[in-house]
């Protein structure tokens, strides 16, 4: 017994090491997907209020872009209102009389931190678990889709962009409504692919690509981007079809988060049914 | 001794800050990836404590992590070469040792010598983290090139960062 400690010291060097080698293992992880683990990310107070700073001052170098931006979507929105419209003098017209429910909610939401260039790209938001955010929300800004979030603390929450290997989104072609899943490689952030495209589908440059509603987390119809280019991989039965992105991710800014509010009850129903046919 | 841990506290803060608030924000493209902050694990004096550089580097890849969101990752690479440093400082130690009280930087032991301790000390690093990072192979060659482009830029960029920390004691 004192031999073993008596050689556990002399290495203590390569012991210590090794334990801590092991606790980064662990950490890491316990990190890997959709549960991630509380502490070390960027939505913790220190790095959040850090990241607030920084961001603070980089508004106002943006603002004249975002206030841009923000007049052309109200410009769209004024046209929806009664404003925009004139009261019909017919007697008989038709009218689409269906009810509407509401499925999505949306919360709005400034980024402080984001990153581009690395192969797994997170954003940092200035709001959390206290405003309704929880995990596995989805986030868009006005050109398009944005990501999904991944952890939250009170008052931030930290949000996987796009530009991530472990973000899949199911997507379609908005002319054929061909489904296909939009994953991204780690090259250029301005560029996605959409693969499992079958080679009947007619692909023409400038295509829009919008979300489907199979993916249960963001609303069906958001713009991802448009078609590029395509091609058929070696020993691949499907078109790989490179999409350029439609928000420009260097210069997101102010985004919406999108609570699914059905989102509980469609996952108990699904895991319900599932678990009865598994018997 | 207590000067001497109050100007490497300073290093770590204005290391730390400088790669979260600047660096991460210079994007020249997803091959060139600068982390400068290894710099402070560089610079460490010689006669700090082995075990003391393996726990100042852990702790200073859980820092960055914390601002980077990844978990662990460079706390990996940075406690692999907190442990690899012991080493590669003895196989580079001139006949007859280091003198006391010196620090590894061009000011002091040369230019030849420092390129090849960083550059060797920075590749390591680059190599855990962008592997642990893609943690699979199907993008080996890719990452490697990474790799190799992101340490020799990194290099450059602590070789002009070191004379900024040090102002040449040669000339009196």
């Amino acid at each position: 017994m004192n031999n073993i400690f008596a050689f556990l010291y002399r290495n203590n060097f390569f012991f210590i090491f090794l334990i801590l080698e092991i606790c980064c293992i662990v950490i890491i992880s316990k990190n890997k997907g959709y549960q991630g683990s509380k502490l070390i990310n960027s939505s913790n107070e220190l790095s959040a209020n850090v990241y607030q700073f920084t961001a603070n001052t980089k508004e106002y170098l943006q603002l004249k872009e975002e206030n841009d931006r923000l007049a052309k979507e109200n410009n769209i929105l004024k046209n929806q209102t009664k404003l925009g419209f004139a009261i019909l003098s017919l007697k008989n017209y038709k009218q689409n009389d269906t009810l509407y429910r509401q499925e999505f909610e949306f919360i709005n939401a400034k980024v402080i931190n984001n990153t581009v260039n690395k192969r797994n790209n997170y954003l940092t938001l200035n709001i959390g678990s206290n405003q309704g955010i929880s995990q596995d929300m989805a986030v868009i800004n006005s050109e398009g889709i944005v990501g999904v979030v991944k952890a939250v603390s009170e008052n931030y929450s930290s949000v996987m962009s796009v530009l991530h290997k472990d973000v899949i989104v199911p997507c379609k072609l908005k002319k054929e409504g061909i489904n296909g899943t939009l994953l991204w490689e780690g090259l250029d952030y301005k560029y996605c692919n959409l693969i499992d495209i079958p080679t009947h589908a007619r692909l023409k440059k400038g295509d829009s690509v919008i979300t489907s509603s199979l993916s249960g987390i963001f609303p069906e119809g958001i713009l991802v981007g448009f078609v590029d280019s395509h091609e058929r991989r070696q020993n691949e039965s499907f078109y790989t079809v490179k999409i350029k992105l439609n928000p420009d991710f260097k210069k997101l800014n102010h985004v919406s988060v999108i609570k699914y509010i059905y989102k509980t009850e469609k996952d108990s129903l699904e895991i319900k049914t599932q678990t009865q046919g598994d018997k | 001794m207590i000067n001497n841990i109050l100007k490497n506290s300073f290093r770590f803060l204005i290391l730390i800050l400088l790669q979260v608030l600047i660096v991460q924000n210079i994007r020249l493209g997803s091959y060139i990836i600068l982390f400068p902050y290894v710099l402070f694990i560089l610079i460490l004096p010689f006669e700090t404590p082995k075990l003391l550089v393996l726990l100042l580097a852990f702790l200073t890849g859980l820092t960055i992590d914390m601002f980077y969101d990844t978990a662990g990752m460079h706390a990996a690479a940075c406690t692999v070469i907190g442990f690899l440093r012991y080493y590669i400082l003895k196989l580079l130690s001139p006949r007859e040792g280091y003198d006391v009280g010196l620090t590894p930087t061009i000011d002091s032991m040369g230019s030849v010598w420092f390129v090849t301790y960083a550059l060797t000390i920075i590749f390591i690093h680059h190599l855990f983290v962008f592997y642990i990072e893609i943690f699979r192979f199907n993008e080996f060659f890719r990452t490697l090139l990474r790799v190799f482009i992101s340490s020799i830029s990194t290099f450059i960029f602590v070789y002009i960062l070191q004379f900024l920390f040090y102002k040449s004691n040669k000339v009196k």
